[in-house]
């Protein structure tokens, strides 16, 4: 065979580099021929993305406001999966972060009339961390002691998770005054996390559009998460356990704690989420919170390798063409669905191009292929 | 209760149950040759909208299967390539596959109506309940087992014939082999990749099929996310099932009767909110896995095959 193939010793820096990109632009050759087979020209709807993601500064400040959620999600599914704890439930813990924020939003003023926003910002943040943590303990806590199939249990938890805030915002929590409008009541002042263009200090650059403080949340929790997985004791057990669970127990590291801890971080982390976007976009609990980021932030860590900074970047892109499909939605008419297919094609690629990160395809004559088998 | 709810029960669970049977069986043979194929949900939904689509055009509810059977086989070609030859994990390109199905399902519905309109709120043909003469008669179980559709007879046909052959037949036992030991397999001249490939896109065609049944019987029509976490559940299933169709199709049953429960208590006017009864299948899927899980350590019976999500490379120790 004049074909062979070669393990490498370390994985190639090149391809590693290489493939994402690659895997980037196949998968928009790839939705191209899907464009045209249903009689669309692939250009022109291309252009019409870029330009809905990235063509005025409200167009940027609309993506960065639609990568926020997915960096924290983003961040939130790479501490899991680099422990090998397949988290599917960030959407779920997400749903759950949002639901706990917006109790706080909710009944906090009331307890406390005239709480200012610097005590009631924190709270709510506080609630997404925890409602996501403890939503994500149930499947930590199923996997540690019982090993009970965390895929399978995450993913079930998040269906659970959509229904019961669908619960809430129709049903007990639903605004008197809405007009039958799935949503709570509209949170007081207090608990809007400010916009860019208001904040007085900052440049004139972001004068325009919803952007608001959770970016700069987002960016710290990729820094904290960079740290600890880095820089710290507990960060290296969680490598070892993604690594050798076998070489890891034999180390005295504990499995069990491992896993209740880093899925603490992990549904936090998707909990911050939903407290983004309830106290940053929507200010009331409603429908269209949980939109399938949780989903998303699975493409996003694998494609950034699990790193945090990574993850920032990709979520970027994620977030460009989410917000680039809306916008052929609306000017040429076309379902805003081929952002998802994008993303799942994106990941095809990337599955397929890292074994060209750990093999080397050689090209042998059939002498020398002959001469290496005897 | 009396005889004839229940029965009524029985009618819709099986009607309800039928996707999940097809799906987890498909699902068995894949994971029985050793791979895990995670990208059930994207699958089946590419089978309903594509099996609904091509029904509603031409009137066939044959072409519409035809189709089906072909896009299931696709879709999990792609997973067999990246996992069995680029050797891709199993995990992900499972998700993968759910991911880019679930998103294609979506732009294609809003698509592939005429004129390139979505096929949201069309009416196409269906399979009907079609009753067996005699069989249907019988007493007590006859309307709730013989007066089905097409699919769901297909379905009591696939359970038993599906078992023979896993437990029964040459073929079979290769099968199992190729999941349990591959190196052996491999070594006793049965080609590991060869059968991999085969049952991974067998299994795709019939988690299509499954898809096909929810908008072509079940729930006919196109609605997005007409899945609605079936797929996971499929998986959940063959864990129950321990890997066995018999069980897969008790398991399914079982679902479909909760289903059927939740239905009865809508339609008898409940106190309990809608949400909470809808959440009832997927609780019903953590409880009964966390009991299978349990009965399986404490049994010690392990019922996947030692070689599940494994890549197998010929000259190289796995596991």
């Amino acid at each position: 065979m004049p074909l062979t193939l070669e393990r490498r010793m370390e994985p190639s820096r090149t391809a590693n580099i290489l493939v994402p990109i690659l895997s980037v632009l196949l998968a928009l050759v790839a939705g191209g021929v899907l464009l045209w087979l249903v009689g669309v020209n692939p250009i022109e709807t291309y252009k019409a993305m870029l330009h809905g993601a990235f063509g005025s500064a409200y167009a940027i400040s609309e993506t960065l406001v639609r990568a926020t959620p997915l960096m924290l999600t983003g961040l939130a599914v790479s501490v899991a999966f680099r422990m090998l704890f397949w988290n599917i439930g960030a959407e779920g813990q997400l749903a759950m972060g949002a639901f706990a924020a917006s109790g706080v939003a909710l009944f906090l003023p009331k307890l406390v009339p005239g709480i200012s926003a610097w005590w009631l910002l924190p709270a709510m943040l506080v609630g997404g961390f925890v409602g996501g943590a403890l939503w994500a303990l149930i499947p930590a806590m199923l996997k540690a002691f019982l090993s009970v199939n965390e895929i399978i249990t995450t993913l079930m938890l998040n269906y659970v998770a959509i229904l019961w805030i669908q619960y809430l915002y129709y049903g007990p929590w639903k605004d008197p005054l809405g007009f039958g409008f799935p949503g709570t009541a509209p949170f007081v002042d207090a608990a809007w996390l400010p916009r860019l263009k208001d904040t007085a200090w900052l440049p004139q650059l972001f004068n325009t559009g919803r952007l608001h403080w959770g970016l700069a949340l987002a960016i710290v929790a990729a820094f904290v998460v960079w740290l600890i997985l880095g820089r710290t004791r507990w960060g290296y057990e969680i490598k070892i356990i993604g690594e050798n669970p076998r070489a890891a127990r034999y180390a005295g590291i504990s499995i069990v704690r491992n896993i209740l801890l880093v899925m603490i971080l992990s549904g936090g982390l998707a909990g911050l989420a939903g407290f983004v976007q309830v106290a940053g976009i929507s200010h009331r609990l409603q429908q269209g919170i949980a939109v399938g980021d949780g989903y998303t932030a699975i493409i996003i860590a694998w494609l950034a390798r699990l790193n945090p900074f990574g993850v920032l970047l990709v979520a970027l892109l994620m977030a460009a063409l989410f917000v680039g499909g809306d916008q052929i939605q609306i000017s040429m008419g076309l379902p805003a669905a081929m952002a998802g297919v994008l993303q799942g094609a994106i990941l095809f690629f990337v599955l397929g191009g890292n074994f060209f990160t750990q093999y080397r395809i050689r090209w042998t004559s059939r002498q020398a292929a002959v001469i290496g088998h005897q | 209760m009396d005889l004839a709810l229940i029965l009524s029960i029985l009618a819709v669970a099986i009607q309800a149950g039928t996707s999940l049977v097809y799906a987890s069986v498909g699902e068995i043979f894949t994971e029985r040759s050793g791979i895990l194929n995670l990208g059930v949900e994207g699958i089946m939904i590419m089978g309903a909208v594509t099996s609904f689509a091509t029904a509603y055009h031409t009137g066939s509810l044959a072409a519409a299967l035809a189709v089906a059977v072909l896009v299931g086989g696709a879709l999990a070609l792609i997973h067999a390539f990246l996992t069995i030859s680029l050797r891709a994990d199993q995990v992900v390109s499972g998700l993968a596959l759910t991911i880019f199905g679930t998103g294609l399902s979506a732009f294609l519905g809003q698509r592939l109506g005429p004129a390139g309109k979505p096929l949201v709120g069309l009416v196409g043909p269906r399979f009907r309940p079609v009753a067996i003469p005699g069989l249907s008669d019988l007493p007590v179980v006859g309307n709730a087992l013989f007066n089905q559709d097409l699919l769901v007879y297909a379905m009591f046909i696939l359970v038993p014939v599906a078992s023979y052959y896993i437990y029964r037949t040459r073929p079979g036992l290769h099968l199992r082999a190729v999941g349990e030991n591959p190196g052996t397999a491999d070594a006793l001249g049965i080609g590991v990749y060869r059968s991999r490939y085969l049952y991974t896109i067998f299994g795709g065609m019939l988690m299509a099929l499954g898809g096909a049944h929810l908008s072509l019987a079940y729930t006919p029509g196109w609605t997005e996310g007409i899945t609605g976490g079936r797929g996971w559940i499929a998986i959940a299933l063959v864990i129950f099932a321990l890997w066995n169709p018999y069980r897969a199709l008790l398991g399914a049953l079982l679902f479909g009767g909760v289903n059927a429960i939740q239905f009865r208590l809508q339609a008898a006017g409940a106190t309990i909110p809608a949400p909470f009864l809808n959440m009832l299948p997927y609780l019903f899927t953590i409880l009964v896995l966390t009991l299978v899980t349990i009965y399986e350590k404490t049994s010690k019976h392990v019922g996947a095959p030692a070689a599940l999500g494994l890549p197998y490379v010929r000259g190289e120790r796995t596991g």
